[in-house]
């Protein structure tokens, strides 16, 4: 596991996304409204939808394909729908935000 | 008080008496509010848990067992920290101590008191009453007489032609019993149904072998220890085993009287459901009497229940204003529905007298009326045929303008989802595993299992607890049969008053009055204002953000936040995250050279698909979301919008310039039209067509504002659709002119704008408005015309230039960083830390 830097954290305001392509994996990090950043693989459990493009609620995002929610704290989606995505650490270090992957 | 108390840390008590259907959704409700607020105590004369009892009948057929109807185990007070009494019956209650006292002695202090002690059936004080095998049908223990008499007895006799009478005696029946309903009455349910339905009813039943003896009265029974038989009013006999006294029910107030609160029929409570003399004694369910109703459905207990809770949690925003309610049933296989003033009367001294419209079927056990008064609906009775029950109430409790629709208003309204009103109750016939639900494959079954298990009584419940409904809406008229069907009463509510979502109570239209009333200009201000629960849903965000903008366009601010990334990054995103570019081609009509500039694009940014929409223009597909600005650049059209809440396209045919049968000039008008409503949001989408005359090319009439030429002038058609739910445009108006024509057009949008809830089409909202309001808002009163085409000239005005073009001239650092990146960072680990 190594720590990434993303980007300054006063480029993600409240409320957004940014997506980051590591490989072949690509990476949706989220800004909630507590302050809190959030990173998950930007794919929905349901059928690939791109979560970084989502309306964000809480620490809910809803996946603009088919509005599956899924929590992003845990990666879990929300009932009725039942399914998981990859979660990734974050941390904020000299303004700036880092993911473990 | 309560403070003191609070600050010695202790919970409130909250102690009810009584553990039936509405008391124990009182108390859900609190839980769900606020689960830490009380320490609560319930207590149960029966020896069961919470059970529904709507289900009854389904118990005494065998087809269901306790656990099935069970709506509460143990286990759920248990792990909600509820003492629960069971088979103490409260005696006493002391208001001065707020101390209630149970049958063996037990005593609990409140704080807060619930009275939700329901009702007893009436028993007709007669000779021989307590005679053995004289019963009630109101909980278990009746079922298990019932079904131990049945093994001994062969005859039965219900006294009651209602619905819990014809209950009764169809779950007899199927116990094995030869079974004589005796209704005081000529008509069966006379409270429900009219002498048409009523008869139809008694048919049906008397084929499946019950029997009836009507227009009689009971006046003794008879026997010797045990029931065997009953003597009438006419003198004559019947042999008679067991008798179930179905007469009606009367709330149990005796406790409510012996504690000194005022009662009448019922309990008397306030639009708090608090009761007259005590405020600290509240009271719910059939025990009820508010604004001088009893009400003995679940729909408005369940009502009663939510603003319980909310009153007594301090959210007191809630208030109760009583119920409307319609009747949708099914007795003993057969639906009927009755709803408003639905018996015809001799008219008052003064009053117009009603007219009905009627439709008969015996063969095929139909039976329709419709009782009009004026332009309105005043009442329904449906039978065998109750898919539009639900459509109709709303109109009687709305008060829709009819007067439109009355040539086909009885013929209902087939979608997609309830097609074929053929005297079938499509429910009915459906397998457990057929799908309900096509865009989230959800089953009949599962959605049964839901509304039992959850306890679920409306749609949007339904659709929140499975998904089903939550796509197209297209099966939303079958959930409701669902509903009807698995509830057995009325669960309707009108639209217009149904919260927006779950994350407020507040429904459309109250929460447009409020951004208006108070100038609430961003989605945040309105959030905060009208005590959103959390940060809002995908549901209401984008709704709160239209009303914010469509009410004040100068000063309203955007935000992209609470856009579908469609409206956000103005492309349509397609099921591989890819986007498709739809490039605004006005009216249909092309050149050469854009044809070719297209081409162009698509072959130099290796389109992967291109395809001809449906309405008129053309789709570039699978195009990825860095690759956006570079195509819009070089196409350099405006945005077709082929992805918003707003105006579409508007189709033509190809008009008097070039068609030997053209009156008008099709084309020149749409492409007017285009331009002018181009970008502004509307509360959904929005399709246009102009036809240059009759034969319709453009398809006008399926179009939520359809145009055909005349010779001499233009008809103008609103509120058709040709998608999910499929509907004939109907004639606004006739004009001369092309300028009078666009004027019409425009004040119809914006009456829509201002008007119709976020995310309704204009064929919804021409139907609950009614045509005839809309004509006079706009087409006769020429001063609110002149008014709205100002309000809709000022959004057009706010509407700004076009977001392709905004996006491509702002460079990437001047855009709003967050949404409208199109870019992905690729990280290749050299930037790793330890």
């Amino acid at each position: 596991m190594k720590w990434y830097k993303v980007c300054n954290q006063e480029d993600l305001t409240i409320k957004t996304s940014l997506t980051i392509k590591v490989g072949e994996l690509t990476i949706a990090i989220f800004h909630l409204t507590d302050g809190r950043f959030m990173a998950v693989e930007d794919r929905c459990p349901h059928k690939d939808g791109p979560l970084s493009d989502g309306i964000i609620t809480g620490s809910t995002v809803t996946c603009p394909l088919h509005n599956w929610r899924i929590n992003l704290i845990n990666g879990e989606a929300l009932p009725p729908d039942c399914g998981c995505v990859k979660t990734f650490k974050t941390k904020i270090k000299d303004d700036d935000i880092w993911v473990e992957l | 008080m309560a403070d003191k108390k609070n600050s010695k840390g202790r919970l409130r008590r909250l102690v009810m008496i009584g553990n039936g259907m509405a008391g124990v959704r009182a108390i859900e409700e609190v839980l769900a509010i606020n689960h830490d607020l009380f320490e609560i105590t319930i207590f149960g004369a029966e020896t069961h848990p919470n059970y529904n009892r709507i289900l009854l009948s389904s118990i005494l057929s065998g087809e269901k067992t306790i656990e099935d109807i069970t709506l509460n185990e143990k286990s759920w007070y248990e792990e909600n920290n509820i003492t629960l009494h069971l088979g103490k019956e409260v005696t006493e209650i002391q208001r001065g101590y707020r101390k209630v006292i149970s049958s063996d002695g037990t005593e609990a202090t409140y704080d807060i008191l619930i009275i939700a002690t329901g009702s007893t059936p009436f028993v007709i004080p007669i000779p021989g009453v307590d005679k053995e095998g004289v019963l009630t049908f109101r909980d278990l223990r009746d079922c298990d007489q019932m079904i131990e008499a049945s093994k001994s007895y062969k005859h039965a006799s219900v006294i009651g032609g209602g619905l819990l009478g014809l209950e009764a005696a169809r779950g007899l029946m199927n116990l094995g019993m030869e079974v004589t309903v005796i209704h005081d009455q000529p008509e069966l349910m006379n409270m429900q149904l009219d002498e048409v339905a009523a008869s139809m009813l008694q048919k049906e039943l008397e084929a499946q072998g019950m029997h009836f003896k009507t227009a009689c009265l009971t006046k003794e029974i008879l026997g010797n220890g045990r029931v065997t038989g009953l003597r009438f009013n006419d003198g004559t006999e019947l042999k008679t085993n067991l008798v179930v006294m179905a007469v009606g029910i009367r709330a149990n107030t005796a406790l409510a009287k012996q504690a000194h609160l005022h009662c009448e029929r019922g309990i008397i409570v306030n639009d708090y459901m608090q009761t007259y003399t005590d405020p600290s004694v509240y009271a719910v369910g059939e025990c009820v009497e508010h604004r001088g109703k009893t009400y003995g459905l679940v729909a408005p207990l369940f009502e009663q229940a939510r603003i319980l809770a909310y009153h007594i949690t301090g959210q007191g925003l809630k208030t109760y204003m009583g119920s409307e309610v319609s009747t949708k049933l099914k007795v003993s296989g057969v639906d009927v529905f009755s709803a408003g003033e639905f018996q015809v009367v001799a008219p008052a001294e003064g009053e117009e007298e009603k007219e009905t419209i009627e439709y008969i079927d015996r063969g095929g056990g139909v039976y329709k009326k419709l009782v009009i008064d004026g332009d309105r609906l005043a009442g329904a009775v449906l039978y065998g045929d109750t898919a539009d029950g639900v459509r109709l109430f709303q109109m009687i409790q709305a008060g829709t303008d009819i007067s439109s629709q009355r040539a086909t208003l009885i013929f209902g309204n087939p979608t997609l989802g309830d097609a074929g009103h053929s005297g079938i109750d499509l429910v009915a016939n459906m397998t457990p595993d057929t799908i309900v639900c096509g865009c989230n494959g959800v089953t009949k079954q599962t959605i049964e299992d839901a509304i039992t298990k959850e306890g679920l009584t409306t749609r949007q419940e339904v659709t929140g607890c499975t998904k089903a409904g939550g796509s197209c809406g297209g099966c939303e008229p079958l959930i409701d049969q669902i509903l009807a069907s698995v509830l057995g009463s009325s669960f309707a509510k009108a639209e217009g008053e149904t919260p927006i979502c779950g994350c407020t109570d507040l429904a459309h239209d109250y929460v447009k009055s409020m951004i208006r009333r108070d100038s609430l200009t961003t989605v945040a201000a309105a959030m905060a204002t009208l005590e959103w629960k959390g940060e809002g849903c995908r549901v209401c965000r984008p709704a709160l953000n239209y009303y914010v903008q469509m009410t004040f366009p100068d000063q309203a601010q955007d935000d992209p936040g609470s856009r579908h990334v469609n409206e956000r990054l103005h492309a349509n995103i397609q099921k591989d995250g890819t986007f498709s570019v739809v490039p605004r081609i006005y009216g249909g009509l092309t050149s050469p050279e854009e044809l070719a500039r297209i081409a162009k694009v698509a072959s130099e940014h290796q389109v992967p698909a291109i395809k001809f929409t449906g309405g008129q223009r053309i789709d570039l597909l699978g195009v990825t979301k860095e690759n956006l600005p570079g195509i819009w650049k070089a196409l350099d059209t405006p945005s077709g919008y082929a992805y918003a809440k707003a105006l579409r396209t508007v189709k033509t045919c190809v008009g008097n310039q070039w068609c030997r049968f053209g009156t008008q000039d099709s084309m020149g008008f749409g492409i007017e039209l285009e331009k002018t409503l181009e970008r502004l949001w509307t509360p959904a989408k929005l399709k246009l067509a102009v036809s240059a005359c009759p034969r319709n090319c453009a398809e006008a009439s399926i179009k939520d504002i359809g145009v055909v030429g005349v010779e001499g002038g233009w008809e103008i058609y609103c509120g058709g659709n040709g998608g999910v739910r499929l509907r004939g445009a109907e004639l606004l108006c006739t004009t001369d002119t092309t300028e009078e024509a666009t004027e019409i057009i425009k004040a119809y949008v914006q009456l829509y704008r201002e008007d119709a809830r976020y995310g309704e089409r204009t064929s919804q909202w021409v139907e609950k408005t009614g045509l005839n309001n809309i004509k006079a808002k706009v087409v006769e009163d020429t001063e609110n015309r002149a008014a709205l085409i100002e309000r809709l000239e000022e959004a057009i005005e706010a509407s700004g230039r076009d977001p392709w073009e905004n996006l491509i001239s702002n460079s990437e650092s001047q855009r709003p960083r967050h949404g409208l990146s199109f870019k992905t960072l690729t990280i290749d680990g050299e930037v790793a830390e330890r």
